[in-house]
C-alpha cells in the first residue's frame, strides 16, 4: 500500500465553515478520487486555525504551506498545482501588510509570531475526529502517568505548583479548587466541564473542543481520579453542534480505546463523561446557575457558600473548570509545573486565549502567554486598526469587563493588571474600538447584552441595570443632565456591590470604566448635546450651507417629513425639530450643501 | 456546640456556629431590614434566596457589601450594618424596587399590610429617583386568587410555599431580567396550573401581586336585598384570629363579638360551621367505624386508612396528584358543604323560604373554600349550596365598612339551631383537631363506653407529620396527622407504596391547620402568632359544655327529624360527594 504522503488540513472551525469550508473539504475529497490521488493525498478537517480574518484556511502538509481565502473554486488549482506539479498557488498566499512579502508558513506571520499555543496546541494540526491523531501528538499521555506514577495529591500539587488558574474569568487557583473537592468527603462526586461559552464574540471554548475536544476529556479523567469523581458531566450550548458532535465522537472512541469506562488503563480506575445541554444562557455560565441548569432547575445563581466543590450537582461535590482550563492539565503534567510556571507572570502563568474582534486588522483567535502587552496584541498580532483609524479603546473580559485605553496599551495583561484597570480578564474576548465609536453608545451596547441577560434574581442587577441603561439611552439622545452622570456612577456602585452574583458585580464595568477613562465625552453629550464620534443619530444635525444652496428645492420635495422649508432659488432650512435624520436631503442633493454638523 | 464570636456595629456578639449575620444581629438588639426573607420559626419553613439585596451590610475585608439573611458568622468578623456606604446601597436598592413597582398603595388591597409599603416608610424614602420603564403582566383572575404580579418583587416566597412546602408546583419563577416574574408555567393562567388554592402562597407576599378574590361586594348586595333570607356560618379557626385585625392580642377569643358583629352586619341568622363540623364527625366518624369493622371481618374491599377530607385545598391536591387513589378519602363533604344543604334543604325548607332566595354566606380562615363554593357539584340547577365564602381578612374589612367598633360590641350567642356545637367541632381549626374530634365520637360509638378524658394530647402539636395509637379498648388504632401538602405527598406515597399502617389520617392543607389558613390575617412570619391561635382553640374547647360531637343536641334532632342516621340515604344525597381526576386537566388550553 502507498504510504500517505500530503495531509491537506481543511479548517473546520466556525468562522470558516460559515465561508464554506464544508465544501471545500467535499470539493477536495471528490476531486481526489477522481484525479487518483487516493492513495498519497488525505484531507483533514480540524478545528479552528485561528486567523479568521483570512478564512477559509487550508494547510498543506508536510511542507506547512498556508493558503488563506481558500473558495471551494480553489480546490481544483491547490491539487493541479501544489499537489502534483509541486507549484504554490501564490495569490492563495498571506500577504504581509509592511513588507508586502508573500509569506508561505504560518510561523513565519506576524499574526502566529508571538503566540504560544498550549490549549490550542492541536487546534488545526489534528483531525478532531480522530482520537489516534491525538494520541499521535502525545495525547492520553498525561492519564496515563497520573494513573500508573502519581498519587491524587502528587498530581494536585504539580496543578498548584504551575500556578494555573480559572481561564473562564474568575482566576481561582485550578490546584487549590481540586484540593478541596477531594477533601470533601462523599460517596459520589463529579466533574463538570463549563462549557457555557456565553460572553458574545469569544469563541475559544468551542474551539477547544471543535479541534481537540480529547485533552478536554483527557483533563477530566485526571480530575476525576484527583477528586475521587466516577462521573464527568459537560455542560455545553446547544447552539454549538459542531463541538457537541466532536464531543460525543471522541467520548466514543476514548471509550472503544478504554480510556474512558471501567478499569481504565487496566488501573481499576473508573471514569466516564455524559453532555449536559445549556439553553444558552449568559448566566448558566456562573457555576451555581450552571449546575441548578444542570439539575433540570431554573438558571440562575444561589448565595455562596457553599461552593460546587463542597456541595454541587445534586447536592454532591462537584469541581467546575472552564473549557480553556482543562485543555491546558494534560500539557502540564507531561511538561511539569516549572515548564507552565515560567510562562507569564509573577500571578498570571501561562497563556490565555483571546478572541480578537472589532475594529482590527487580524480577527482571530489568539493565545498569548499573560504578560504580553495590549499593545503587541493589538499592533503585532492584530496587525493594527481598520483602515488605519485611531485606536480609541479595548473592551476585555466580554460585555462585563470594562474599557481599556491608550494609557493602558502598555500594561501586561494578566488578570490583577485588568481588574487593577478596571476591567477584568473573563473569558478573553476583546473587542477594539476607534476613533469612530461614542463611548457612551459602546457602554449602552454592553449593557443592553447584560439587561437581556440578567436571570432576574436579584433586584440591583434585574432593575439597577435597566434603569443604567435607560439613563444611558437618556444620554445618548441628548436628554442627559449631570445629575445623571452623578446618578449612573453611584448606581453603577452599588449594583457592583450589592449584586447576587458575578454577572451583576461586573455588569457596570463598562459604565464605570468609560465614564473614567472617557468624562469629556460623557459631558459633551449632556453639556454640549455632542457625540464627537457621531455615532448618536439624535445628536447629529443636517445642515443647510447657506453659500452652497441655490435653492433648487430637490431636498425639501424629498424630505419624508416636510422638515425643510425655503423659497425657490434661495437657500433652504432644516427644522431640527422635525428633522428624523435620515439622511434623504444630503443624498439628493446636487450642490453638496447639506453636511451633518 | 461550637461558638463564634464577632463584632457587629462594635457590638460583641457570641453566637452558635453557622449562625447568620442577620440572625446573630437580633440577638443584640439589632434588627436589620429584610424583604425577600422570610421565617415561621420551629416549622422548618424559611425562604432565603438572597435576592432582594436589602439586608446587605458591611463586612470588613470582604470586597461587595454582605447579604446578611445568608451570611454565616465566621471567628472575629467584624460587621457594620448601617455605614455610609451600607445606608447608600440599601436606599438604592429599596429605590430600585420600588422604581419597577405601581405606586397604586392609596387603592392596592395589601395597602397597611404591605412589607414593602412599611419598609419604604422605616427607611424614610420621600421620592424614586429613578424613572424608567415598569415591568407589567396580564392580570390573572382565578376562582380564588388574583395574581397582580405588576407588583412581584421576585422574593419568592410563594414559590418556596408552593413549591418546597406544599409541593404543589404551580408557582415558579419565569422570564428573564427584568421581565423576570413569578407565575405558573408558561404564564398559563393560574385556573390551568396545578394549583389547590391553599392560599399559602397569599399569606406570605409580602406586597399584593397576590391576594384573595374579594366577594364582599356580592354580601353587602344579598345583604342589601329584602328578597333574601341570608345565613352566615364561621368556621372554627376564624374567632381565634378576627381580633388581630382589630388590634387585639394575638390568641384572643372574640366568638361572641365576631356573633354580634354579624348580626350587626345584617345577617339574618348568625350560624356556625361548628354544627356543620359535628355533623361531619357523624357522618366521617361513622364511616371510619363502618370501614373499620368491615375490615377487621376480612373484607378485602375495604380501603384504609381513611383520609380526612374537609380541606379543600386537600381535596384539590389529591385530585390533581393522586387520581389512583381518589377511592381512599372519606366522601364525606367538608362542613362548609354539609351547612350549605341543611341550610336550604332543612333550615330554609322548615321555615318555608324556598332555596333561591336564601343566601348561605360562610367566613372561613381559607382561599380554598371560595373554590370549594363553586364547585358544579355543590350547586342545585345552579343555585350553590354556599353562595360565597369570604376570608377572615374580608370579613374584618366588612366590619370596618360598617362603622362597627368591634372592640366595643357584646358578647352574642349564635342563632340556634345551626349554631350549636361542642367543643370537638372548634378544634377543627388546629391540625390535628379533625381526627381528635372523630376519635372522641367514634371511640364510644365503637366500644360503647364514655372516655374518662377527650383530650388526646398525643394528637396534638405543631410537628409536620405525626402519629400516634389510639386504644380502641384493647383495638389499636394507628392515627397519621399531616398539615403542610408536602408532607402529605409523603404519607400518600407510603399509601401507594404499601407502606403504610394507618388506619385513618387527617390532611390539612395549611401549616398549623386552618389556624393557619390563607385566609387569616396576615402573620407576616410570626409562628408565635400561629401557636396563640392555636392555643386559643383548644381553650375553647375547654370550656365547652358539651365536647364530643354525638352529644349536640341539636345534631341528635337533626338526625332524629330529618337525616334519619349517618351514612343513611338522605346523608348520602346531601352530605357526601366524590370526586374527579384532574391530573389531565392541567395545562390544557381551551
Amino acid at each position: 500500500m502507498a504510504q500517505i504522503k500530503y495531509h491537506i488540513l481543511v479548517c473546520g472551525g466556525t468562522g470558516c465553515r460559515a465561508s464554506q469550508s464544508e465544501d471545500i473539504l467535499k470539493n477536495f475529497q471528490e476531486l481526489i478520487i477522481d484525479k487518483g490521488l487516493g492513495t498519497e493525498v488525505q484531507v483533514v478537517k480540524t478545528g479552528c486555525f485561528g486567523f479568521c480574518e483570512k478564512g477559509p484556511i487550508v494547510k498543506m502538509m508536510p511542507d506547512n504551506t498556508f493558503y488563506t481565502k481558500v473558495s471551494p473554486a480553489d480546490c481544483e488549482e491547490i491539487l493541479n498545482e501544489h499537489i502534483i506539479k509541486g507549484r504554490k498557488v501564490t495569490r492563495l498566499l498571506y500577504t504581509d501588510p509592511e513588507t508586502k512579502e508573500q509569506v508561505s508558513d504560518s510561523k513565519h506571520m506576524e499574526f502566529y509570531k508571538k503566540q504560544i499555543r498550549i490549549a490550542l496546541r492541536n487546534c488545526g494540526f489534528i483531525n478532531p475526529e480522530n482520537i489516534e491523531e491525538y494520541i499521535g501528538r502525545d495525547g492520553y499521555q498525561a492519564l496515563g502517568k497520573v494513573l500508573t506514577e502519581l498519587t491524587p495529591d502528587a498530581t494536585i500539587d504539580i496543578i498548584k505548583k504551575s500556578g494555573l488558574r480559572g481561564r473562564g474569568g474568575g482566576g481561582f487557583p485550578t490546584g487549590l479548587k481540586w484540593e478541596i473537592t477531594r477533601k470533601v468527603k462523599a460517596d459520589q462526586k463529579y466533574v463538570i466541564c463549563n462549557a457555557d461559552e456565553g460572553d458574545p464574540g469569544a469563541f475559544m471554548d468551542r474551539s477547544v473542543l471543535e479541534g481537540d475536544p480529547h485533552s478536554v476529556l483527557e483533563a477530566m479523567a485526571i480530575n476525576g481520579y484527583c477528586t475521587g469523581a466516577s462521573k464527568g458531566l459537560v455542560y455545553i450550548r446547544a447552539e454549538y453542534p459542531l463541538a457537541v458532535e466532536r464531543l460525543k465522537i471522541a467520548m466514543r472512541q476514548a471509550r472503544e480505546f478504554g480510556l474512558l469506562g471501567q478499569n481504565i488503563m487496566g488501573t481499576g480506575f473508573n471514569f466516564d463523561v455524559e453532555i449536559r445541554y445549556g439553553a444558552g444562557a449568559f448566566v448558566c455560565g456562573e457555576e451555581t446557575a450552571l449546575i441548578h441548569s444542570m439539575e433540570g432547575k431554573r438558571g440562575e445563581p444561589t448565595v455562596k457558600p457553599p461552593f460546587p466543590s463542597e456541595s454541587g450537582y445534586l447536592g454532591k461535590p462537584s469541581n467546575v473548570n472552564n473549557v480553556e482550563t482543562y485543555a491546558n492539565i494534560p500539557v502540564i503534567i507531561i511538561k511539569g509545573a516549572e515548564w507552565f510556571s515560567a510562562i507569564g507572570t509573577e500571578k498570571s502563568k501561562g497563556t490565555k486565549v483571546f478572541a480578537l474582534a472589532g475594529k482590527i486588522n487580524n480577527v482571530g483567535l489568539i493565545e498569548v502567554p499573560m504578560g504580553i502587552t495590549l499593545r503587541e496584541v493589538i499592533y503585532e498580532i492584530g496587525g493594527g486598526i481598520k483602515n488605519d483609524k485611531k485606536f480609541k479603546a479595548v473592551q476585555t473580559g466580554g460585555p462585563s469587563g470594562g474599557m481599556l485605553t491608550e494609557k493602558h496599551l502598555d500594561t501586561p495583561i494578566d488578570y490583577d493588571n485588568l481588574i487593577a484597570a478596571g476591567s477584568m480578564m473573563g473569558s478573553g474576548g476583546m473587542i477594539v474600538m476607534d476613533e469612530d465609536d461614542c463611548m457612551v453608545s459602546m457602554a449602552k451596547f454592553y449593557l443592553q447584552f447584560t439587561v437581556e441577560e440578567s436571570c432576574g434574581k436579584c433586584s440591583p442587577c434585574r432593575i439597577g441595570n435597566k434603569r443604567l441603561f435607560e439613563i444611558l439611552e437618556k444620554v445618548t439622545k441628548g436628554q442627559g443632565t449631570l445629575e445623571d452622570l452623578d446618578k449612573l456612577k453611584n448606581l453603577s456602585n452599588v449594583i457592583k456591590d450589592t449584586s447576587l452574583c458575578g454577572l451583576g458585580q461586573t455588569s457596570p464595568n463598562p459604565v464605570l470604566s468609560s465614564l473614567m477613562n472617557f468624562p469629556d465625552e460623557y459631558n459633551e453629550h449632556v453639556v454640549s448635546k455632542k457625540c464627537r464620534a457621531g455615532s448618536c443619530k439624535s445628536l447629529m444635525q443636517y445642515i443647510i450651507d447657506p453659500d452652497n444652496c441655490i435653492g433648487c428645492t430637490l431636498c425639501a420635495r424629498n424630505c419624508p417629513v416636510n422638515a425643510i422649508s425655503g423659497e425657490r432659488k434661495q437657500p433652504h432650512i432644516i427644522d431640527q425639530e422635525k428633522c428624523i435624520k435620515c439622511g434623504a436631503c444630503m443624498e439628493k442633493c446636487k450642490f453638496n450643501a447639506i453636511h451633518i454638523n | 456546640m461550637e461558638m463564634v464570636t464577632l463584632t457587629i456595629d462594635g457590638k460583641h456578639v457570641e453566637v452558635e456556629k453557622d449562625t447568620t449575620i442577620l440572625k446573630a444581629a437580633k440577638t443584640v438588639g439589632i434588627d436589620i431590614p429584610t424583604l425577600c426573607y422570610f421565617e415561621l420559626k420551629d416549622m422548618n419553613i424559611e425562604n432565603r434566596p438572597g435576592g432582594c439585596r436589602v439586608c446587605v451590610v458591611e463586612v470588613k475585608g470582604r470586597r461587595n457589601l454582605a447579604p446578611a439573611c445568608t451570611t454565616t458568622v465566621t471567628p472575629g468578623m467584624e460587621v457594620n450594618t448601617h455605614s455610609i456606604r451600607v445606608l447608600n446601597a440599601r436606599r438604592t436598592v429599596l429605590e430600585l424596587i420600588l422604581s419597577d413597582h405601581p405606586a397604586e398603595c392609596l387603592t392596592c388591597a395589601k395597602s397597611g399590610n404591605c412589607e414593602l409599603q412599611s419598609l419604604a416608610q422605616q427607611l424614610g424614602v420621600r421620592d424614586i429617583p429613578f424613572q424608567g420603564a415598569q415591568s407589567t403582566y396580564r392580570k390573572d383572575t382565578s376562582p380564588a386568587i388574583i395574581r397582580d404580579v405588576d407588583k412581584c418583587i421576585m422574593c419568592r416566597r410563594c414559590e418556596m410555599m408552593c413549591n418546597e412546602v406544599q409541593t404543589v408546583g404551580a408557582l415558579s419563577a419565569v422570564n428573564r431580567g427584568f421581565m423576570a416574574v413569578v407565575a405558573p408555567a408558561f404564564e398559563m393562567n393560574l385556573e390551568k396550573s396545578p394549583c389547590t388554592y391553599c392560599g399559602q402562597c397569599v399569606s406570605v407576599c409580602p406586597t399584593g401581586a397576590l391576594t384573595e378574590v374579594d366577594h364582599s361586594r356580592n354580601v353587602i348586595n344579598s345583604l342589601a336585598d329584602p328578597t333574601k333570607t341570608v345565613v352566615v356560618q364561621t368556621a372554627p379557626a376564624v374567632r381565634a384570629a378576627l381580633g388581630e385585625e382589630f388590634g387585639l392580642e394575638p390568641g384572643t377569643l372574640v366568638t361572641g363579638k365576631m356573633v354580634a358583629a354579624l348580626r350587626r352586619l345584617g345577617f339574618d341568622y348568625v350560624f356556625d360551621t361548628d354544627f356543620a363540623a359535628d355533623l361531619t364527625i357523624m357522618e366521617e366518624g361513622s364511616e371510619l367505624l363502618d370501614r373499620l369493622t368491615r375490615y377487621l371481618k376480612g373484607d378485602k374491599k375495604v380501603k384504609l386508612p381513611i383520609l380526612t377530607s374537609c380541606c379543600p385545598g386537600w381535596v384539590n391536591f389529591f385530585e390533581h396528584n393522586f387520581p389512583e387513589m381518589l377511592d381512599i378519602p372519606s366522601t364525606a363533604k367538608s362542613p362548609q358543604q354539609m351547612f350549605g344543604p341543611i341550610a336550604k334543604e332543612y333550615f330554609g325548607k322548615k321555615l318555608g323560604i324556598d332555596r333561591k332566595n336564601m343566601v348561605v354566606v360562610s367566613i372561613m380562615p381559607c382561599i380554598a373554600k371560595k373554590y370549594e363554593c363553586q364547585r358544579e357539584e355543590f350547586k342545585v340547577d345552579g343555585d350553590p349550596d354556599v353562595n360565597f365564602s369570604l376570608s377572615t381578612r374580608e370579613l374584618a374589612h366588612l366590619i370596618k365598612q360598617a362603622n362597627i367598633d368591634f372592640n366595643a360590641l357584646p358578647e352574642e350567642d349564635f342563632d340556634n339551631p345551626l349554631g350549636e356545637s361542642t367543643g370537638a367541632a372548634v378544634i377543627f381549626g388546629n391540625t390535628g383537631g379533625v381526627i381528635e374530634a372523630a376519635c372522641r365520637t367514634a371511640y364510644e360509638l365503637y366500644t360503647g363506653k364514655k372516655l374518662k378524658n377527650v383530650e388526646f394530647k398525643e394528637l396534638r402539636g405543631m410537628e409536620n407529620i405525626r402519629h400516634a395509637t389510639i386504644d380502641f379498648d384493647g383495638l389499636p388504632i394507628n392515627i397519621g396527622i399531616a398539615h403542610g401538602l408536602g408532607n402529605a405527598r409523603k404519607l400518600l406515597e407510603d399509601i401507594r407504596d404499601g407502606k403504610s399502617h394507618f388506619h385513618a389520617i387527617e390532611i390539612m392543607a395549611c401549616p398549623g391547620g386552618c389556624i393557619g389558613g390563607g385566609g387569616q390575617p396576615y402573620h407576616h412570619g410570626n409562628s408565635e402568632i400561629l401557636k396563640k391561635r392555636a392555643a386559643a382553640i383548644y381553650r375553647e374547647d375547654a370550656g365547652k359544655p358539651i365536647r364530643k360531637s354525638h352529644e349536640n343536641p341539636f345534631i341528635i334532632e337533626l338526625y332524629k327529624e330529618f337525616l334519619e342516621k349517618p351514612l343513611g340515604e338522605k346523608s348520602h344525597h346531601l352530605l357526601h360527594t366524590h370526586y374527579f381526576d384532574k391530573s389531565a386537566g392541567i395545562f390544557v388550553d381551551e
